[in-house]
């Protein structure tokens, strides 16, 4: 790891019964852009809050920039957070919100100007510093709240889910936008989510969060090629997901038989026995249509019925019931748009090669 | 074509439907407002130059120029309501924000319920009260003097700090609604935002807090200030005869006077005193008036 600007070292944070941090760890290393991912609920607001200092850990220690900031209050971190609703001042023009914070360390007025026009420039909207916040449109709102937060310069940044609010093409726009101010400005960003595209399209590791835990910690393509836990599998991209026993098991396969009587074979994450309650997971675009069972071999075939088509252009998928035992799988339609002509209730063939499908034993609790 | 037609036949009577909704404002409007006030000007406006014969003169407001007891107390009611006003607003305002921002569910409406209880008894037995309470022989002085801190019983009413606090007391609701109303639609995040950016209490406060709720304070100390300066019955009784307030002069020239220019030229001037008070507050502040009502 490289010089690390915030090292979380087995935080917990307890709300009566309920445990929201649970003995967590995190590093996150210089000029980095890491994602928290997660449901609702899984705690990773509260992770942010006591990043922020908003919240006091029960136990465990808050590094920021290598210094422990336990007992350092939010107004005294190097750590400026970009609120979920924004939070920007409607009271203050553009200018007065960008200077805020510097007026408030006691900056002089001439640079808090030069400052604020500076920031404004780089986050393209230049000579914006009179308007009100109110006349500002939704993406403009965003770089007014990042500038606020970036005129500080601070070690960290925090973002807690601030395209949540907005419709689908701005966000997708505001992500590529916020993948350059970050790459262009080089602060450390930790941003949390429970959008897994925002998650994957941004970082540089994601860590998915489920009941106050870390389920696993890496790149995106990590998440999404080798998910370590269930949940991750379940949670990152879309996937099937199949239940029942292992028939049979070494270390490079595993046989699945479901309670209806399917079988598919898959790779084992982790030991598995024979016998072991498993779970497999089979990604849409891992599964090949066609219209010959005999096309696609060697993988494992079987013949399903169209039970709905869901268009979606480049993310058009097809709904299939295998004819046996009526498992649903969704599978994607090839971009080559060769089963485009697919209707409802026609008999097709489909298969997958078992090393693209990951099996782990479901631990009882 | 038929959509048109109906909409023209509905046109007519949809006004009429309007008319009748407002006729009760605007009767009351006209009739217990506008008229009486018509009225009182013109007799303000006029003086007896014998039995039964009257003519246009400013002669009342003449002796209210002339007359030091009469502008003495129409100033000293001006301040004391601007101060009942603004310790009103310094109670009322950490009492709100504990109402919004601190306490939750169930004891957020008890705490409501608990500032409107005092008003289902009437004014005068809450005002009689007091006096049970802080009178020569009452609960307060006997207890001050029990515990040692006074060697014997103080009378605290007919003091000016009394009326005070017999004044913050009646107006305390009117300026906790409006006031926990403005701050109940400021998003914590803005305070937490200002925080995180190395605001301090007191900075958030002045840069946050009191400009958001800019329209409450402004909506509460206007309710508050009016209801202050009509106000009779508190400091009469609280103040006794040395309380010099405005209404006891108009209320004398009526009643005990039959003086009835005069005191309708006090009533008048008591108007544009408050009239003035309100609009300068507003001007200083730099709220307008519309939008004070509207937000409030």
């Amino acid at each position: 790891m490289p010089d690390l600007d915030l090292e979380v070292d087995r935080v917990s944070k307890r709300y009566g019964a309920h445990l929201a941090v649970d003995d967590l760890s995190l590093a996150v290393g210089r000029g980095s852009f890491f994602s928290i991912l997660g449901p609702s609920g899984c705690g990773k607001t509260t992770l942010l809050r006591l990043i922020a200092g908003f919240l006091e850990p029960d136990s465990g220690d808050v590094r920021i920039g290598g210094r422990s900031m336990r007992g350092v209050l939010p107004n005294r971190r190097p750590v400026n957070m970009v609120f979920q609703h924004l939070a920007l001042f409607p009271m203050m023009s553009v200018g007065e919100n960008v200077g805020y914070g510097l007026a408030r360390r006691g900056a002089a007025q001439p640079l808090i100007r030069e400052r604020v026009a500076t920031m404004l420039k780089r986050v393209g909207l230049p000579g914006a510093e009179g308007k009100r916040i109110d006349q500002l449109s939704g993406g403009q709102k965003h770089r007014v709240a990042i500038a606020r937060s970036l005129v500080l310069e601070p070690t960290l940044l925090l973002l807690d889910e601030p395209l949540g609010a907005l419709d689908l093409k701005l966000r997708e726009h505001m992500k590529i936008e916020l993948k350059q101010l970050q790459a262009d400005f080089g602060t450390t960003f930790v941003y949390i989510t429970h959008d897994q595209s925002e998650a994957l399209v941004l970082s540089d590791h994601v860590a998915v969060m489920s009941a106050g835990r870390f389920e696993q910690v890496g790149t995106p393509q990590e998440l999404y090629y080798q998910p370590r836990t269930p949940f991750v599998a379940g949670f990152v991209g879309a996937n099937n997901r199949l239940t029942g026993a292992a028939a049979r098991a070494d270390g490079h396969f595993v046989e699945l038989e479901s309670a209806q009587g399917l079988t598919v074979q898959a790779r084992p994450s982790g030991p598995i026995a024979a016998g072991d309650v498993v779970e497999a997971f089979v990604r849409p675009e891992v599964v090949s249509l066609a219209h010959d069972a005999a096309e696609l071999a060697p993988m494992q075939r079987f013949v399903g019925r169209v039970e709905s088509l869901l268009f979606d252009g480049a993310n058009s998928a097809v709904l299939l019931r295998e004819l046996r035992t009526g498992t649903e799988f969704r599978v994607a339609l090839p971009q080559t748009g060769e089963f485009a002509d697919l209707r409802e209730g026609e008999q097709v063939a489909f298969g997958f090669d078992p090393q693209r499908a990951v099996c782990f034993e479901v631990t009882r609790t | 074509m038929t959509a048109t037609a109906s909409a023209d036949l509905a046109a007519p009577r949809t006004r009429l439907a309007l008319f009748l909704l407002f006729a009760p404002a605007l009767i009351w409007l006209l009739g217990l407002i506008v008229l009486p006030h018509v009225d009182l000007a013109a007799l303000s406006l006029r003086a007896r130059v014998a039995p039964r014969t009257y003519e246009f003169s400013f002669a009342n407001y003449r002796t209210f120029i002339d007359e030091p007891l009469y502008w003495h107390t129409f100033v000293r009611t001006a301040a004391m309501s601007i101060i009942a006003t603004a310790c009103t607003l310094l109670i009322a305002f950490p009492t709100a924000w504990y109402i919004v921002k601190i306490a939750r569910g169930q004891a957020k409406s008890m705490l409501l319920v608990l500032c409107l209880i005092p008003f289902w008894v009437s004014e005068t037995v809450r005002t009689l009260g007091w006096m049970i309470l802080l009178r020569e022989s009452g609960v307060v002085p006997h207890f001050l003097v029990a515990l040692g801190i006074t060697a014997q019983p103080v009378e605290l009413l007919y003091h000016d700090a009394t009326i005070l606090v017999g004044l913050v007391y009646t107006s305390l609701l009117f300026m906790i609604v409006p006031l926990a109303n403005a701050l109940e639609s400021l998003d914590d995040a803005l305070i937490e935002a200002a925080y995180d950016l190395g605001g301090n209490a007191w900075s958030i406060l002045r840069q946050i807090v009191i400009p958001h709720a800019a329209p409450g304070i402004a909506a509460g100390s206007i309710v508050v200030f009016m209801l202050t300066l009509g106000n009779y019955l508190t400091p009469t009784l609280l103040g006794g005869k040395n309380s010099l307030w405005f209404t006891e002069q108009i209320y004398a020239q009526f009643i005990t006077r039959f003086n009835w220019e005069q005191g309708a030229a006090f009533g008048f001037l008591l108007l544009m005193l408050s009239t003035a008070i309100v609009w300068l507050g507003l001007a200083v502040s730099g709220q307008r008036f519309g939008d004070v009502m509207r937000r409030a």
